[in-house]
């Protein structure tokens, strides 16, 4: 194993632990400008250095925001391309964007007409994915703007069944033409304008809209439009819905972790106290179906998680490293035999977690390393502050002097992308670190960390990410026939 | 002469952001029967303030908040008034604040009994020891009065001027203090700026704390600060290193952890005693309240050491309740110096010279470089 092979390992997981954390929004510790920077950076080094690795990463748990950007850098710069890297690429493309939720990647279709990415691939590209949509009326409707704009760019032929010949390319370009449409979606978009039941057929956000015009009550309005709601559109209405005593029904065992922990944590505390029961359980049926098979399977665990005021996030990401801290507390309560939980502000209820005071890492490591466990899990934003460097201390006097046969294994879970050193803050060098973004890869992540440790060499990252992408693309024919149902169910409720 | 007595705090580990090092202060015991609140005056965007206090007197000043005292006579807890979040209160418009004259007033208005058991005292933070360091013989040598009252009469008064800095305009010292994370029990923090000590403050309940820490930010600076933080870079944290060598099990590497945490705090009172401790300081009491006396203290004017003017309330044993200084830039600390030193000789220039071990032309030459000119063009 070369230096540079080393260095080529380690530059990619650097780039992928960003790339799970990052999102160019404003952090706590740094702005939206200095994140975006430092991001875009990064994309350009990995994908001018290690182009096929870069493309790889789409097949890895990387958030949204970075996947888009990938496709996009790929699309843009196809000429640097041999014939067999775009084949693979072309590949993990199609898959990763049908993984994608369709808003996200209208906004980079709109994003490759502006940067005036136009080639054939791309085109083929938008084509096949606005093909595999599941409903193009519902998709009309929903995101006229973007569904336009892709057809515009990629000149896509619209009317699909030949007896609505022509329909929704009139109810894009031309929704003056027609009188009335077929089909009954574009036909309640159209009475919509003028007929408040129309508004109800509608998906929730296009509703909204009309619901403002027509002047329709928020409780009412939210009543009745319930059934057509996604579930993070519920989730998302909650406290609305309650300021207004509307009716909207959130089956709570079916959202996914960090997001329910998230809208828990955004609560009032003495609403938690009075749902105390009921929100526990919700947080605990997540993680139930998270945990699946591999619940009970790890052992003795220990947690050290950080609720220091700098997991207040920023107004973009608000509470969010708090929010994956609980998501975390609750999947290893499922995941441990048995399990014992360190938050860095020594409160003991973390239904009742709220960012609040320093970070005293080091301490509570100690504390954690007392209860002699198996598995040591710290998810906290790396800034050990009181005092500084404690943290990072004792875990390597534990690794060097006390625990060298390694009976213990230490995985740092930090959720916050530190831009000023293009990757996520490590506490230690003899500790790996993995970026987080949702609590639900955790199990994931803990693989991927022992590539962190920087003893790995580039062959095997190699072999692991060629793995992943060969899951990733058998995976995605097998796995696209379901994956659309859920979007079709997430739009049309 | 006399030093601060800041028993009762403790100093934990400084958090860094830049150049600014802000090491909090955290008291075991709060002091509950006096609190501090916050007035806002409404300047926005931040501009003079124009003070009546009635017969026909004006006084403008940057006004950029208020510290209201709350105390009750007998030692029981008095309320935070105010400090509470969302008390709704809209920002005071003017308030009749005698200045410079009285920098520390009664609050009337408050729909409390005056004089009763528990009252209110509004001050604005470092003006009094601003004023204090403005007014240091500013009466000057009593031989020129009569010329002085003249030109006042002729031109208007002419007071002496300082130049100080909002925290705003302090580069990196608003988001230093953004992610500052406060301890729990904080009632202080110690302002570095690339290590130089830049501010002390301290209040007496953490909860007055919290509500008063972005007020740092509106604060009064000295161009020294401005310029460290400016050109200072960022500083060193330091990080904790334990001796592997020694350490065989977890109590061993519990209790060497717990040993660093003191030797920290032991060397940074070593530091803080430096600055702010040793020093000896020429206090002035302004005003009584109950148990605590505000009042306001002057540096030695010692050359080339960094030197704070301040405020303070002190309780009856003396200790620290409130505190807020200013560090003075090594030019106000020799202006304050060669003043007191012409004081001290009755300003006779020939008297102070000979003491200084300085010719009379080279005082002279310093106290015109100083700005001082007018004080002695006719009596030199």
């Amino acid at each position: 194993m070369t230096r540079q092979d080393l260095v080529a390992a380690e530059d990619v997981l650097l780039f992928v632990h960003a790339a799970i954390t990052a999102t160019g929004q404003r952090e706590f510790h740094s702005d939206a400008d200095g994140q975006r920077l430092s991001l875009d950076f990064l994309h350009a080094y990995v994908r001018v250095n290690y182009r096929p690795l870069y493309a790889a990463a789409l097949a890895l748990d990387i958030n949204d925001h970075n996947a888009a950007l990938i496709v996009r850098r790929l699309l843009e710069t196809a000429g640097e391309a041999t014939d067999e890297e775009r084949r693979t690429e072309g590949q993990l493309i199609a898959a990763r964007l049908a993984r994608l939720p369709a808003p996200r990647v209208y906004r980079l279709f709109r994003a490759l007409r502006a940067a005036k990415v136009n080639n054939r691939r791309t085109r083929a590209i938008m084509r096949d994915w606005c093909a595999a949509r599941p409903d193009p009326a519902l998709d009309a409707v929903k995101y006229r703007a973007g569904l336009k704009c892709a057809a515009r760019h990629a000149h896509l032929r619209l009317d699909g069944e030949p007896q609505r010949a022509g329909e929704l390319g009139d109810f894009l370009f031309a929704p003056g033409r027609r009188k009335h449409f077929t089909t009954p979606l574009l036909d309640a978009w159209r009475r919509a304008h003028y007929e408040q039941k129309a508004v109800y057929e509608l998906s929730f956000t296009v509703a909204e809209g009309f619901a403002a015009a027509h002047g329709i009550g928020r409780r009412a309005f939210l009543e009745r439009i319930a059934p057509r709601m996604t579930r993070l559109e519920r989730l998302r209405v909650q406290e609305s819905a309650r300021t207004t005593r509307a009716e909207v029904d959130l089956d709570p065992a079916r959202l996914p972790l960090t997001r329910l922990a998230a809208y828990v944590l955004g609560l009032p505390l003495d609403d938690r106290v009075a749902r105390r029961a009921e929100l526990t359980g919700a947080l605990r049926a997540a993680a139930r179906r998270t945990a699946g098979a591999r619940a009970g399977t790890w052992g003795r665990v220990a947690a050290v998680l950080d609720d220091s005021f700098s997991t207040t996030g920023s107004r973009q990401k608000r509470r969010r490293p708090l929010a994956t801290a609980l998501a975390c507390h609750f999947l290893l309560a499922e995941l441990a035999g048995s399990y014992r939980p360190l938050w860095t502000s020594g409160r003991r209820d973390p239904l009742l977690a709220y960012p609040y005071g320093p970070t005293p890492l080091g301490m509570r490591l100690l504390d954690a390393l007392e209860y002699a466990p198996e598995r040591l899990v710290i998810v906290s934003d790396g800034w050990d502050n009181a005092p500084p460097g404690l943290a990072g201390e004792v875990l390597r006097v534990w690794r060097t002097r006390l625990d060298r046969e390694g009976r213990t294994s230490v995985v740092h879970l930090n959720p916050v992308y530190d831009a000023e050193n293009f990757a996520v803050r490590r506490l230690s060098a003899e500790v790996p670190t993995a970026g987080v973004r949702d609590a639900e890869d955790l199990p994931a992540l803990v693989q991927l960390a022992r590539f962190a440790e920087g003893r790995t060499g580039l062959a095997e990252l190699r072999a692991h990410l060629d793995d992943r992408v060969r899951q990733f693309v058998r995976g995605d024919h097998g796995a696209s026939g379901e994956h659309g149902a859920t979007v079709r169910e997430g739009g049309a409720g | 002469m006399s030093g601060l007595d800041l028993s009762g705090l403790r100093a934990c580990p400084g958090q860094v952001w830049g150049a600014v090092r802000l090491v909090p202060l955290v008291r075991a015991e709060p002091v509950t029967d006096l609190r501090l609140h916050r007035e806002v005056y409404r300047d926005e965007p931040a501009g003079p303030v124009t003070v009546r206090s009635g017969k026909g007197t004006y006084c403008s000043t940057y006004v950029p908040h208020g510290f209201v005292a709350d105390w009750t006579g007998d030692g029981s807890p008095a309320a935070a008034y105010g400090s509470q979040l969302g008390d709704g209160r809209g920002p005071v418009v003017c308030a009749p604040l005698h200045f410079p004259r009285k920098p520390a007033q009664r609050a009337r208005d408050k729909g409390r009994p005056s004089g009763g058991a528990s009252g209110t005292l509004r001050f604005l933070p470092l003006h009094l020891a601003l004023d204090g360091y403005l007014a240091l013989h500013f009466g000057g040598p009593s031989t020129v009065w009569e010329e002085w009252t003249r030109r006042a009469v002729r031109e208007g008064l002419s007071p002496r001027a300082e130049r100080a800095y909002r925290g705003e305009a302090v580069p990196g010292l608003d988001d230093a203090l953004r992610v500052f994370e406060i301890h729990p029990g904080q009632c202080g923090v110690l302002v570095y700026v690339a290590d130089a000590p830049a501010a002390a403050f301290v209040v007496p309940h953490p909860d007055d704390y919290r509500a008063l820490h972005p007020s740092l930010l509106q604060d009064l600076y000295g161009e020294l600060m401005y310029q460290y933080a400016l050109y200072g870079g960022p500083v060193r944290e330091d990080p904790v290193r334990l001796p592997d060598a020694y350490i065989g099990s977890l109590a061993e590497l519990r209790s060497a952890a717990e040993r660093r945490a003191a030797e920290w705090a032991a060397q940074h009172a070593g530091l803080m005693a430096d600055s702010w401790l040793d020093a000896s300081y020429d206090v002035r009491q302004v005003y009584r309240m109950g148990r605590f006396r505000l009042s306001r203290f002057l540096p030695p004017f010692a050359l080339h050491r960094p030197q704070h003017i301040g405020e303070m309330i002190t309780d009856g044993k003396g200790r620290v309740v409130y505190l807020k200084t200013f560090r003075l830039t090594d030019k106000q600390v020799r202006r304050g110096h060669v003043l007191h030193r012409l004081a001290a000789h009755d300003w006779q220039v020939g008297h102070a010279a000979e003491a200084m071990g300085i010719g009379h032309r080279e005082l002279m030459r310093r106290v015109e470089h100083l700005g001082f000119e007018g004080l002695l063009k006719l009596h030199g």
